[in-house]
């Protein structure tokens, strides 16, 4: 799926990151927990987290990937809009719950 | 960042070394050094799934410093046929190393968990990702860790 697909599914703003969105994501993994994001994803190139600190943009680097989705619309801070952007990572913001926005790409067609 | 020995760029004789420091200040700068390794190995062409098995658990390791040591320093060691990645801090040493292996087990403060970490996997990401793990740890003085993955 387009990363610009889950734009639309998830009814997101595109916060930083606008000229990757045609980069494909083959699954995500939604977590508050990064330590678990880090034992346990292996190809999913997007994530989807209420937590709001830099080291979400760390850990999406260090795992390559693509995509970073903010849900409960939480906005994040100037510092990890600049970290994504400068890691070529599109972030987006959604005010759906995580439950809703798992659901709804699922749904879409994202890592059946 | 800083090289600590020259090379001729050819890969390579003698090990290519760099040094960082971890600063145990500031939680939000942890993971830098792990970034710059990161984009160090694919300078050097190394296969993208082995960078992201060194990167996962030399971050895992920089977080664990922040936490419970207030910093250290991190050395990478880059050979022909091998990474390896030594971590060393003045912190508080791990009593019960066995028990700190376990997943699930983690003694980090409620404010870290908060801030997404301290699910007590972060040294066995390490054992699971590296080839090889050793811990080196005094209580009082430090710990030392050192972990290799080959090529």
């Amino acid at each position: 799926m387009k990363i610009s697909r889950v734009v639309e599914v998830l009814d997101a703003k595109v916060l930083a990151g606008e000229g990757g969105l045609d980069q494909e994501v083959r699954s995500a993994c939604g977590s508050d927990m990064m330590s678990d994001v880090l034992a346990y994803v292996k190809d999913q190139g997007l994530l989807l987290s209420g937590l709001m600190n830099p080291q979400v943009v760390r850990t999406a680097m260090m795992m390559d990937m693509h995509c970073i989705v903010f849900v409960r619309g939480k906005q994040p801070s100037e510092e990890i809009l600049r970290l994504a952007e400068a890691a070529d990572i599109a972030v987006l913001s959604t005010e759906l719950t995580m439950y809703m926005s798992c659901g709804r790409l699922y749904e879409a067609g994202l890592g059946k | 960042m800083r090289p600590a020995s020259e090379s001729d760029g050819a890969l390579m004789s003698e090990p290519l070394h760099f040094h960082f420091d971890v600063n145990g200040d500031d939680f939000t700068s942890a993971g830098e050094a792990s970034v710059q390794v990161k984009k160090l190995l694919r300078q050097l062409d190394v296969a993208p799934e082995l960078i992201r098995r060194i990167s996962i658990a030399m971050y895992e390791g920089e977080i664990n410093m922040v936490i419970h040591a207030h910093g250290g320093d991190a050395d990478v060691f880059i050979a022909e046929d091998e990474v390896t990645i030594r971590l060393r801090d003045d912190g508080p040493g791990i009593p019960d190393v066995e028990k700190a292996m376990s997943e699930g087990y983690s003694t980090a403060p409620d404010n870290i968990r908060a801030l997404g970490f301290g699910a007590g996997m972060g040294l066995p990401n390490m054992k699971r990702y590296s080839d090889s793990l050793t811990i080196d740890s005094l209580v009082g003085k430090g710990t030392t860790i050192t972990m290799v993955f080959r090529f």
